[in-house]
C-alpha cells in the first residue's frame, strides 16, 4: 500500500512539472483519500496505467481552461481540444514517469489514456487505497489521484 | 544540421520545435512514434536526433537501435519523463549520446543539444 513518503513523489512531481514547464508554481494541498465510486473526474483526464513492481494506475484531471492555459504559458499557439487532451496525458505522463527516480526502473507506466468528462471507463480498484492530492494552478483547481498496491 | 524530434505528445513536439534556437540546427520534422521516426529518418538523413522513450508502436529505445542501424554516427538526446538512473544509463548504453528529463526548461534543451554538438566535435 501507498505509504505518506511515496504520495510525497507524487506531490513533488506535480509541483516540478508546473514549476518547470509553466515557470508558475502549483499549490498544492493535503492528500485525502478517494471514495473509489465517486473520483473525482473535471473536463479532461490522463490515466497512466502502472505495472511491474507495483501496480495500479496515477490519473490527473483537470478542466479545460487550466489545461489552455497552460498550452499558453509554454508558448502554445494550438488551443485545439486535441492538444488539451495531449497536454493532459503527458502531465500524467511526466508525473509518473518522474516518480521511476524513488520507485525505480521496475515502475512500468504505460502510454496515457485520455478520456473527456466522467469516468466511465475507469475504475478505481476498491480493494486498494485511493489518495486525491488537490492542486491549484492560476486559480484553477485540478487532481492528481495515485491508487497502487 | 538537421533535427528530427521523436515524441509521441504533439505539445512536446511543437515545444522541442520552437524553443530550438541554435545556430546551423535547422528541425526538418517531427514524428509521433518509433516507426514514424524511422522512416522520416530514412528520408532525410539527419545528424541530430531527440528520441522520446515511452511511445506506442515503436518505443524510443527500439527506435534508437533502427536508426543507428541507417547512421551510426546520428547524434541522439534522450528526452524523456523516466528521470531514473537506470534508464538514463540503458539509453547511453544503446547509443544515445545525452539525457534530458522532462519536464525541461527552453535553456536545458538548447544546452544538452549544444553539448552533444560540441561532444562529437571534440570526438
Amino acid at each position: 500500500m501507498l505509504d505518506e513518503r511515496e504520495l510525497r513523489v507524487f506531490i513533488e512531481g506535480a509541483e516540478r512539472y508546473f514549476a518547470t514547464a509553466t515557470k508558475v508554481p502549483a499549490a498544492t494541498e493535503a492528500p485525502f483519500l478517494a471514495n473509489p465510486r465517486d473520483a473525482p473526474a473535471m473536463d479532461m483526464t490522463g490515466v497512466i496505467g502502472i505495472s511491474g513492481t507495483r501496480k495500479g494506475l496515477v490519473y490527473v484531471t483537470a478542466p479545460r481552461v487550466l489545461l489552455n492555459n497552460v498550452l499558453l504559458a509554454i508558448g502554445e499557439n494550438d488551443l485545439s481540444n486535441d492538444m488539451h487532451m495531449d497536454l493532459v496525458g503527458e502531465i500524467a505522463n511526466t508525473i509518473s514517469g518522474n516518480a521511476r527516480e524513488h520507485f525505480g526502473a521496475d515502475f512500468m507506466i504505460s502510454v496515457p489514456v485520455v478520456v473527456q468528462g466522467t469516468l466511465d471507463c475507469v475504475r478505481l480498484p476498491s480493494h486498494l487505497r485511493s489518495f486525491v492530492i488537490p492542486l491549484t494552478w492560476h486559480k484553477q483547481r485540478a487532481a492528481i489521484v495515485v491508487c497502487l498496491e | 544540421m538537421k533535427l528530427l524530434v521523436v515524441d509521441d505528445s504533439n505539445v512536446i513536439r511543437n515545444k522541442i520545435a520552437r524553443t530550438l534556437q541554435l545556430e546551423n540546427v535547422e528541425v526538418i520534422g517531427t514524428a509521433r512514434n518509433g516507426r514514424e521516426a524511422v522512416g522520416l529518418f530514412a528520408k532525410h538523413r539527419p545528424e541530430l536526433v531527440t528520441m522520446d522513450i515511452t511511445m506506442p508502436e515503436m518505443d524510443g529505445t527500439q527506435c534508437i537501435r533502427e536508426i543507428l542501424k541507417l547512421r551510426s554516427d546520428t547524434l541522439i538526446l534522450v528526452v524523456s519523463a523516466l528521470s531514473d538512473k537506470a534508464t538514463a544509463i540503458a539509453a547511453l548504453k544503446n547509443g544515445a549520446h545525452g539525457f534530458l528529463s522532462k519536464p525541461f526548461e527552453d535553456r536545458e534543451l538548447n544546452e544538452s543539444v549544444a553539448e552533444l554538438i560540441r561532444g562529437a566535435r571534440r570526438a
